[in-house]
């Protein structure tokens, strides 16, 4: 086992180098990083300052020898908004995101396991086409107009929700939730649906239904079991891409978090804060891969052999 | 080969049983009105070309028929109880204590995710709510009763890690934990080879007569029949067309198609002799044609089999056939 | 016999039929005829490619109609709302600078097409050339280029267009280009999972016997074969294109005003959602009935494509209807 996570880390390794480096080399593709960190208003001095300040008049070596060192020190410069170390403006933001990510993954895999399941037990019935439609119709909705058309509705025309923030009770959870929601949501019920109709139609279900497993048991203990790769790997995929509904969300309702502070940073051109949250999404996300790899492993046997023999 | 009856009542009376299956050119019935009895301590071999029917017979038995295809009809009683009239709670209570199958495919038909022990220990803990421990250490003694080597250890392996014929045992394994009244066994040993086969088989009939189960055999291989079976029934596109003790009917069949695939083994044809084999194919189902279904490859075809079809008929005690020609002395095919 | 068995049964029938490697004129005519008449058989799939049709019609052919109007503001008809009081140019009211929102729907949409449709040529293209040379010759070139995507794929899309696009200013062709790189190893891994099962199959062996270039043999022999799995794929990744194109103009980092795209038209309106909901509502309405009819008809491209599932568009229209019964191709047991 611990020979499997350590190949996984070194192989899940190469894109967070390729990130970190392509960060460095993107800053200075466009030949004036200046341009990029300052303000646009500022006046040749205080570009020739900033220049001889942050190194960028040294050979690029040296340049990257100092960007690696500052990695490790997580020291990604100041903000020029607010002048904070945009290493901790990057890691205050990270939690708020965490949590809208956690909840919202942890209900659309268990309320995609229940609905997929319940429209594969009996393929073609009208509960499965039912929610392939609805599956199909949330899967291609775009995540930014839902949350509007839910602005509209529940807090502007009924007032129950607010329309943004996130001071308050359980209530202020609801939008952002179902926005981030809808789409890994729709996508997975879809997954979950097809590999569920594979793995109850193979022969070991009929074996254990031939011992007198009830069917909650045939299913869930059984089939569900066998169906869990492909879906842990969709889950995973889409846990990666829920940083781009994050960043939606967290604009659209105030949300203090990871995505809110990218594009706030993009428009007020604040290049040292992007780049630290870019980088800490991007450790996040290799951390998440090896977790993914882990649980395949620990789901089937078949796969830690192949990965350590 | 035959085992006295223990007991004058069937264990297994299957009577007039039909499947049905919707396919794209309408229902069509895959079994049709198939009849048959086992008694304890006994071995039936349901035998046929792979087509006849003879797997969704077993498979209604069980109650485990797709769902594409649905019983529309006959009865199928367990010691004087028709299963078919019971709830799918009251059929999952028989399933293993009274009644049990072996599937053909081993690999498939094991979980790949689930540890063999965990397979065997589930019809324990399902219907003696036995604790983990207790089922582990019974899943443990069945291994070590079809011969698997070194049982404790091997309880945490997964199926991938057995042997075709290792893996074919646990099936049986599992099929016989509860000491199930009748064994329905599903092309046991098509997938083995043959040395594989012959102790697949042997262990069946050790299990058969030690805990005195009524087995039904089903497969294609005439000679598993006549070494392993007591009574045959012979399947043709979906019906029964004879039955008999083994020995009877292999030594003198009643019905042109038995006699038709007894032609086509090479250990029944003297040297020299030319090795038989019926011409074309059986009739597909949604085309099956009126009166008797072999009539396209029979050889003693005559105007009436193409109008009537012949029911099973009494030809000797304890056998029937279902040909129109069934008493009369066959012309030389 | 189960479901799934009859399924490959199904598949390894018209798995002869697919290969393709029949010359290009048997398989045109009446091919392309079985097309149309299996697409026409399908309502919904119909019902989404006829949608598709009049959107792409409205925002090519439609933008000669309106003229001016999507840009004419008038102040004294700010944010009236949708009806027929106005005029056929106001059925979807006005905006806040009073000018239409149907004409400015169909230029929003002619935009978000000029990007949604180069960027997924693009990376069909590039992905799925790169994909069938890699599969085609496996080894180093294969493993690099899988990593390639690999690391594409980990990191999310959005965030590699917004570093990109703060380095480089948001423009139509650097947004073109963004979602193009991110979208190439979708393409790339589906074309070489195809394109290496190819390789080994006996009629590009035989291309290889007879000398032929690698490069004549991937255009001949595999872009055929593999160019409907791709063009699946391309339907599916138009909805997410246009959606991630529609997300960055929403977060203003995409199309730039005064340029106009439906993400952006919901960007503006969302200001004015109290007092003019329409100018929101509509352009989100525009996104979703766009992807959900390429969603329907890339599902319905699967089904078509597939040779084990085809059968299944091929039925009558009955009273079962198509998704209904899980009705079987043909009975052989």
């Amino acid at each position: 086992m611990l020979t499997f996570v350590r190949r996984r880390i070194v192989s899940s390794a190469v894109p967070l180098v390729v990130v970190i480096l392509g960060v460095f080399c993107l800053a200075r593709l466009t030949g004036d990083p200046a341009k990029l960190y300052l303000p646009l208003s500022a006046t040749p001095q205080m570009r020739e300052d900033f220049l001889a300040r942050n190194g960028f008049d040294k050979p690029l070596i040296e340049q990257l020898w100092d960007y690696l060192e500052g990695l490790f020190t997580l020291d990604f410069g100041e903000s020029l908004r607010t002048g904070q170390d945009a290493a901790g403006m990057a890691l205050r933001a990270f939690p708020a995101t965490l949590q809208l990510a956690g909840a919202t993954m942890l209900l659309a895999i268990v309320g995609a396991v229940l609905i997929g399941s319940w429209a594969a037990y009996k393929p073609n019935s009208l509960a499965d086409r039912l929610s392939g439609l609805l599956s199909m119709a949330a899967a291609s909705m775009p995540d930014f107009w839902f949350a509007i058309m839910g602005v509209l509705v529940f807090a502007v025309t009924l007032g129950w929700l607010p329309t943004s923030g996130v001071v308050g009770g359980p209530e202020v959870w609801v939008l952002p939730l179902l926005t981030l929601l809808i789409r890994p949501f729709g996508v997975l019920v879809q997954v979950v649906r097809g590999a569920m109709v594979s793995a109850l139609s193979a022969p070991y279900v009929k074996v254990a239904r031939s011992k007198g497993a009830s069917e909650p048991r045939v299913v869930f203990g059984h089939a569900l079991r066998n169906a869990a790769p492909p879906v842990l790997t969709v889950a995973g995929d889409l846990t990666v891409g829920l940083v781009n509904g994050a960043v939606v969300v967290e604009t659209i309702f105030g949300w203090p978090g990871i995505g809110k502070l990218m594009i706030d940073s993009i428009l007020q051109r604040d290049f040292a804060v992007l780049q630290a949250a870019v980088l800490i999404t991007a450790v996040t996300i290799f951390a998440l891969n090896i977790l993914v790899d882990l649980c395949h492993a620990l789901l089937d046997s078949r796969v830690r052999q192949a990965v350590t023999a | 080969m035959s085992s006295p009856s223990s007991s004058n009542a069937p264990a297994l009376e299957v009577d007039g049983l039909s499947v049905e299956l919707r396919t794209r050119h309408g229902e069509v019935r895959a079994v049709d009105g198939v009849g048959f009895a086992v008694r304890s301590g006994e071995t039936l071999a349901l035998l046929g070309e792979s087509g006849c029917g003879k797997s969704m017979t077993a498979q209604a038995i069980v109650g485990l028929l797709d769902p594409v295809a649905s019983v529309t009809g006959g009865s199928v009683r367990l010691a004087g109880t028709d299963v078919l009239a019971l709830d799918r709670a009251g059929r999952r209570k028989l399933a293993g204590p009274k009644l049990s199958i072996v599937f053909q495919d081993a690999l498939t038909a094991l979980n790949p995710v689930q540890t063999v022990g965990a397979q065997l220990a589930e019809p324990f803990r399902i219907h003696r709510k036995m604790s983990r421990k207790d089922a582990l250490a019974k899943a443990a003694e069945l291994m070590e009763r079809v011969g698997i080597p070194d049982p404790k250890a091997r309880l945490s392996a997964y199926p991938h890690q057995f042997s075709g014929g290792m893996r074919q045992r646990l099936l049986i394994a599992m099929a016989v934990a509860l000491d199930p009244d009748v064994l329905l066994a599903d092309e046991p040993t098509t997938a083995l080879d043959v040395t594989v086969q012959a102790q697949i088989m042997e262990l069946l009939r050790e299990l058969r007569t030690e805990r005195d189960m009524a087995v039904v055999l089903i497969t294609h291989d005439l000679a598993v029949v006549a070494e392993h079976a007591d009574h045959v029934a012979v399947m043709y596109a979906g019906r029964v067309v004879e039955t008999g003790p083994v020995q009877d009917v292999f030594a003198d069949p009643r019905h042109p198609y038995t006699r038709g695939l007894l032609a086509s083994v090479p250990a029944k044809v003297g040297r020299g002799e030319e090795l038989r084999s019926i011409k074309g194919g059986p009739p597909e189902l949604h085309a099956i044609p009126a009166g008797c279904a072999f009539q396209a490859r029979c050889p003693m075809v005559a105007d009436v089999c193409r109008t009537d079809h012949p029911g099973l008929a009494e030809t000797a005690p304890g056998r029937a056939a279902a040909c129109h020609f069934a008493t009369k002395e066959p012309a030389h095919v | 016999m189960t479901v799934s068995e009859q399924k490959k049964g199904g598949d390894s029938m018209t798995a002869t039929l697919d290969t393709a490697a029949q010359p290009e004129d048997a398989r045109s005519q009446a091919g392309r005829t079985r097309w149309w008449t299996l697409l026409l058989r399908d309502r919904v799939a119909t019902a989404a490619a006829v949608v598709l049709l009049l959107v792409v019609l409205a925002t090519t052919l439609g933008q000669l109609l309106i003229g001016d109007l999507d840009t004419k503001q008038n102040l004294r008809a700010t944010n009236t709302p949708p009806g027929f009081g106005h005029g056929w140019e106001f059925v979807l009211g006005s905006d806040a600078l009073g000018r239409s929102v149907l004409a400015r729907l169909m230029v929003a949409g002619g935009t978000s097409l000029s990007v949604a449709v180069p960027a997924v040529l693009i990376s069909l293209i590039v992905g799925g050339a790169w994909g069938m040379w890699a599969g085609y010759h496996r080894g180093w070139r294969e493993n690099v280029s899988m990593r390639v995507a690999d690391i594409i794929l980990s990191f999310p899309s959005l965030l590699l267009a917004v570093v990109v696009l703060y380095i480089f200013s948001p423009s139509a062709a650097n947004i073109v280009a963004v979602l193009a790189i991110a979208r190439i190893p979708v393409y790339l891994r589906t074309a070489r999972a195809e394109s290496a099962e190819l390789r080994g199959r006996l009629f590009v062996d035989a291309a290889r016997t007879f000398g032929t270039r690698s490069g004549a043999v991937i255009v001949r022999h595999i872009a055929p074969v593999v160019a409907p799995t791709l063009l699946t794929v391309a339907t599916v990744d138009f909805c997410f294109v246009m959606l991630a194109e529609s997300s960055l103009s929403f977060l203003g980092i995409g199309i730039q005003p005064p340029d106009v795209s439906w993400g952006l038209m919901v960007a503006q309106g969302r200001q004015y959602l109290q007092t003019a909901w329409w100018t929101a509502v509509f352009p989100g309405l525009a996104i979703v009935i766009t992807t959900v009819s390429a969603t329907l008809l890339a599902s319905w491209f699967r089904l078509a494509t597939d040779p084990a599932q085809r059968w299944r568009l091929a039925l009558p229209r009955g009273r079962r209807g198509r998704r209904s019964a899980p009705v079987l191709p043909e009975v052989t047991q």
